[in-house]
């Protein structure tokens, strides 16, 4: 139960710091789950992003659906998904009425620009923590430049470039490459 | 009646937008011209406002539409409608890996995945950069040095939570943008 809560309201804490989409969460899963709780790798979190981009549905969600099912199965799961969303409910059911004219004030579009800022940095200093824990040999250090490439240059579709991944995976354990 | 209607349509949004929430605009398009619940141009105004409040993109679009169509009630049916799929999916998919983690092959996949994923990330990052960073189609300075500190603060000041960052760039962006 306490486990529960605990899941619910981590969740709850990364949903309401989150600005700008699935990605900006990144730098609050990785402070929250590995740092502070260990509750996951960073590995782990690599792969729940990897999966993520395949499966439909919102890569935020399916991050938070994976880790409370990693800690408590179903009831895990559901928590931690409702957790993620509940600060969006309820700030946006306060003060829906207002929003529009919230968004058109000088100052909170100034505050936006730089907020877009801090989120740019932010990305990457997560990507390059994740970096660190994925790229850790010439075969997944070549398949990172691939995908950057494919994904910078080629705006291949996210899906294609995950199980393009897969496939180099798994052909390198069919041809017998040793694991790292 | 309607409730269940918005638990049907983001139920069917949820199902077929697949990675961030930005994906789910097209089919935010095609639900205003089929139920008329709201117009294009408030559908514009409601990506704008998701941008700005907290949670993923995609929620907070769901929970805008639920609450101008349907109260509270909307927002619940609406978010909920959302997530549903996702949930039972990943449970799908949950459940299998747990069983398989171990096996060789899941476990090469997954390093290959890995660093795909990682490069990902580093594209989005970059066409944040481009929005943030360019905003005119040059460089802009102030959002530059914004972002150089708060990647210097994540990599470096770890104790530091992540929102202060956020927080130094929205007064930045008030005091000098």
């Amino acid at each position: 139960m306490h486990e529960l809560w605990a899941l619910f309201s981590t969740f709850f804490r990364i949903g309401a710091c989150t600005f700008g989409g699935g990605y900006a969460m990144l730098p609050m899963l990785t402070r929250e789950l590995v740092d502070k709780r260990a509750w996951v790798t960073q590995e782990d979190l690599a792969d729940y992003f990897a999966i993520g981009q395949c499966t439909p549905g919102i890569i935020a969600v399916n991050t938070a659906t994976f880790v409370g099912y990693q800690r408590k199965k179903y009831a895990g799961g559901v928590v931690a998904t409702l957790g993620l969303v509940a600060p969006s409910c309820i700030i946006i059911a306060a003060i829906a009425a207002v929003l529009s004219e919230f968004t058109s004030i000088a100052a909170v579009a100034s505050a936006f620009s730089g907020i877009r800022a801090a989120v740019c940095g932010l990305i990457f200093a997560s990507a390059w923590k994740l970096f660190r824990a994925a790229v850790v040999d010439a075969f997944t250090l070549a398949l990172f430049l691939v995908g950057l490439v494919l994904s910078l240059a080629c705006s291949l579709s996210p899906v294609l470039i995950i199980l393009l991944a897969g496939l180099c995976g798994a052909a390198r354990i069919a041809l017998g490459g040793k694991k790292a | 009646m309607i409730y269940l209607q918005l638990f049907a349509e983001f139920f069917r949004i949820g199902l077929f937008s697949v990675g961030g929430g930005l994906a789910t605009i097209p089919f935010l398009t095609q639900l205003s011209e089929k139920t008329n619940w709201f117009s294009l141009a408030q559908l514009a105004d409601m990506i704008a406002v998701s941008e700005s409040t907290p949670g993923p993109i995609g929620v907070n679009m769901a929970c805008y539409v639920g609450m101008t169509t349907a109260g509270i009630g909307g927002v619940l049916c609406a978010a909920i409608g959302l997530i549903t799929p996702s949930v039972l999916i990943i449970f799908a998919i949950a459940r299998v890996l747990a069983a398989f983690r171990q096996n060789r092959w899941v476990d090469g996949v997954f390093r290959a995945l890995r660093p795909m994923a990682v490069a990902l990330i580093f594209a989005a990052g970059v066409s944040v950069c481009r929005i943030a960073l360019f905003p005119n189609g040059q460089l802009a300075l102030v959002p530059l040095c914004i972002a150089l500190l708060a990647f210097a603060g994540a990599t470096w000041a770890k104790k530091v939570h992540p929102i202060a960052w956020i927080a130094l760039g929205a007064v930045a962006g008030i005091a000098f943008l």
